[in-house]
């Protein structure tokens, strides 16, 4: 039976069987400004292995995908890699058409799927390290708790060396292309970082152990196959060394400044605090927090090595965004980082000073007091703001 | 009896409590869990943990 959709070949016993979802563009706060995909695999060997599903409202196209390749009641195993909602959404309806002998997820998978759904059938746990011989094919499981979720796990099929490699070197970009090597390099590399940033960072140190351990074990890897975006077949070496690049968090000489603005005066010392640090040999991005989205600033933010914050006062509070965005750069944990407040105030002036200790809270190196403004900035707060940036740019320019 | 935290996950280990499902006994001190207990909720091993 043909439905509108096919499935793409991706290796000897593989097909592609996901969906693109070329409207997203918000994933969970997350701005995804080119879609993505919910990537799903089906193995086709002496019997059929479906790998993942996708998000519930992709279903159709998803079994119209399968379809192409076989009747959906001849897949025999599930594995769940991932139960976050946009891999299992479709787990159940999926599991009610297939009727599979075996369904499989890690051992925290297997929790963490009875806590999303009511599923009529037993899920079997599969341990880190562990190798299953199922229909004609070698499946080897490594668990990666924490990244992102506890139940998070990678599934290696030793005949086509091939890793599914669940949200690992994934990114949020709908494309027609399947594989990363028929894109332009600047948009993956922008939409890979961006998601490291936003999905990763706070278990960088785990990403590192897991890439350790994948090359201490040794096994050839050919193609990596993540569940959102493309499929890298060529040049693993590569994205895997931006992974770790990624990992480490080292500094650049790159200043990220995060504020908002009333009446403009915040605007001006962020402004002015860019110029200096311009000025002082170092690259700087400015990001409005009333246009740029958190997301965004957190794919700037990834190697800069300072995150500069202002923030007016209003009713005796940072401004709404700024707490938005410092809330959820602080949940993301970013290192290695200098930093510092500014903002102007009419009355009392907490909000500077309440940004600066959110920061001094996520370890950001603090190298100034907060400068703040009554009203509107004076020449004098002026050339504050100016040194201030200088101080960056010559902090900065250290970490080269 | 000092409380722990998950550097990975913030989940909180509370002697007072143990961790049943894990099997420790209500009142085990963080320093008494066994090398091998790991957290609950996301499967990090002790040294992951800092106190409270």
């Amino acid at each position: 039976m043909k439905g509108a959709f096919e499935a793409v070949k991706i290796s000897e016993h593989t097909y592609w069987v996901g969906a693109i979802d070329w409207g997203l563009r918000n994933f969970h706060g997350y701005t995804t400004n080119r879609g993505s995909t919910y990537n799903a695999y089906l193995i086709e060997a002496e019997d059929y292995i479906l790998i993942d599903t996708v998000k519930a409202p992709f279903y159709q196209e998803f079994i119209s995908r399968i379809s192409s390749v076989t009747d959906v009641r001849n897949i025999r195993y599930v594995i769940s890699n991932h139960s976050e909602m946009d891999h299992s959404g479709s787990l159940p309806a999926t599991l009610m058409a297939a009727n599979p002998e075996k369904v499989f997820a890690s051992e925290m998978g297997v929790k963490t799927l009875s806590k999303h759904f009511r599923l009529d059938r037993e899920v079997n746990a599969v341990g880190d390290n562990e190798t299953l011989e199922i229909g004609g094919v070698y499946l080897s499981f490594l668990e990666t708790r924490m990244l992102h979720w506890p139940d998070s796990m990678m599934t290696y099929l030793v005949q086509d060396k091939l890793l599914f490699s669940q949200d690992g070197f994934g990114m949020h970009l709908a494309s027609a292309e399947r594989f990363a090597d028929e894109i332009t390099e600047s948009i993956l590399l922008e939409e890979g970082s961006k998601y490291f940033a936003n999905i990763l960072l706070p278990y960088a140190a785990l990403v590192e152990k897991a890439l350790d351990r994948v090359s201490s074990l040794g096994v050839p890897i050919d193609i990596l196959a993540p569940d959102h975006g493309p499929i890298w077949r060529k040049d693993i070496g590569k994205i895997l060394g931006l992974y770790a690049q990624w990992a480490s968090q080292k500094p650049t000489p790159k200043a990220v400044i995060a504020y908002d603005t009333m009446w403009g005066s915040t605007k001006l010392m962020a402004e002015v605090i860019a110029e200096g640090i311009e000025r002082g040999g170092c690259s700087v991005v400015v990001h409005p927090l009333s246009v740029s989205d958190r997301s965004e600033v957190m794919k700037d933010s990834l190697d800069a090595g300072a995150l500069i914050v202002g923030t007016p006062t209003i009713n005796n509070e940072m401004f709404p965004t700024v707490a938005d965005f410092l809330t959820y750069a602080k949940g993301l944990r970013p290192k290695n980082k200098i930093g510092a407040a500014f903002g102007s105030y009419g009355w009392s002036g907490e909000g500077a000073k309440v940004a600066s200790e959110i920061l001094s809270g996520m370890k950001v190196e603090l190298i100034s007091e907060p400068i703040i403004a009554n009203y509107v900035p004076d020449l004098r707060t002026i050339e504050k703001c100016r040194e201030l940036g200088a101080l960056v740019a010559e902090r900065l320019k250290g970490v080269q | 009896m000092k409380k722990y935290v998950c550097g990975m996950c913030g989940y909180v280990y509370d002697p007072e409590e143990g961790d049943p499902d894990g099997g420790i006994e209500p009142g085990t001190a963080f320093e008494d869990l066994p090398d091998t207990w790991v957290c609950p909720v996301c499967g990090a091993s002790k040294d992951e943990f800092s106190p409270e």
